[in-house]
């Protein structure tokens, strides 16, 4: 008999109706169903949650670490698009 | 509901009792079962739920055997029916008690079982003793789960390598017979239908069949003819494999009588 790693899915779970849906790990299985079944034994014993996703790991499209200066450090200077940036005029209730 | 206790032992209260008594016996025995496999799970998932399952099993043994103990008016608790009872005591299924063997046995036994056992409580959740209704109302959505499970991985392994295909239709053979005990009802089935609105066998055992035979065509696998019936659980009667079990369970207790942590 041969021995092969199933393949690594990506696990999210909703823990609330209205919350979104939050990485939580991973399991291994044959197929996405059976993943789905791995991620309920493993993650919702304790009622954790109300809804799963679970994803083939490779099917994710990650950032590249080497391009983090390109893609998040020019944010870091533009401290007008946070909503703090601005003084709320006296007497305005809602901008 | 007031008890009245007859030499017969035909009265409803005595029925109802050995009938709890009876579900907590099955669900004590396969949750030991499922238990023996901690640790040796194919995968560390199916490990995780494996002792999952074992531990609904032995919540629900707990759940009967503290209503069979208060029914019994008799003092006993859940943990003196499980550990303080011999053999002949016990009245679970022949199934039940069948030795895990390799992964497809244990698929298959949880299969046949289960697939009965989620009819049996869908039925006792109408019955009109309302602490068994509301035990069984709870306790079928996990065994739906732990029949969902079962099913898939016997699909799997139906259709899935000419070993794997092989090694199932083997353990569905060895394991089949013992599935006529499930429906043989005796004295206590009867009454229960009768006087608490339990589960028609006859009924179950078609709807049982139909709802087998779909899940056998999807792992192409064939519906065995019925042959030899090995019966006997509801008379205490075991197979050779009981005792072992029972030792295995009970032996803290016997050596130890009284120890708690």
């Amino acid at each position: 008999m041969t021995k092969q790693d199933w393949p690594l899915y990506e696990v999210f779970i909703r823990s609330k109706s209205g919350l979104s849906h939050r990485h939580v790990g991973s399991v291994h299985a044959a197929d996405a169903q059976m993943a789905l079944d791995h991620a309920r034994d493993t993650y919702t014993r304790r009622s954790e949650g109300v809804s799963i996703w679970v994803v083939r790991s490779t099917d994710i499209v990650a950032s590249d670490p080497g391009e983090a200066a390109a893609f998040f450090e020019p944010a870091e200077d533009k401290i007008y698009r946070h909503p703090t940036f601005y003084e709320v005029p006296d007497g305005v209730e809602n901008i | 509901m007031a008890s009245k206790t007859s030499e017969s032992g035909g009265d409803d209260a005595a029925v109802l009792l050995a009938c709890v008594r009876r579900l907590g016996d099955n669900a004590l025995v396969l949750g030991q079962r499922l238990t023996e496999l901690v640790a040796h799970g194919p995968e560390l998932e199916e490990e995780l739920a494996n002792a999952n399952f074992a531990l609904d099993y032995i919540g629900q043994a707990r759940m009967f055997y503290s209503y069979a103990g208060e029914l019994e008016g008799q003092g006993r608790s859940e943990d003196d029916f499980a550990f303080l009872r011999d053999a002949h005591e016990f009245q679970n299924f022949l199934l039940l008690e069948q030795p895990n063997g390799h992964f497809g046995d244990t698929v298959v036994r949880q299969l046949l079982f289960q697939a009965f056992y989620v009819l049996q409580l869908a039925a006792f959740a109408q019955c009109s003793d309302e602490r068994l209704a509301s035990i069984a109302t709870r306790v079928v959505k996990e065994v739906r789960y732990h029949l969902r499970h079962s099913t898939q991985w016997f699909v799997r392994l139906g259709d899935g390598t000419d070993l794997s295909h092989a090694r199932v239709a083997e353990s569905v053979e060895r394991l089949w017979p013992y599935t006529s005990e499930l429906f043989d009802g005796d004295a206590i089935d009867d009454a229960m239908r009768v006087s608490w609105g339990g589960p028609d066998l006859d009924a179950l055992r078609g709807e049982w069949r139909r709802s087998l035979e779909f899940v056998f065509a999807d792992a192409g696998l064939r519906v065995p003819v019925d042959g030899w019936k090995p019966g006997g659980g509801r008379r205490g009667v075991h197979t050779e494999h009981m005792g072992y079990l029972l030792a295995e369970l009970q032996f803290m207790q016997r050596a130890y009588p009284g120890a708690a942590w």
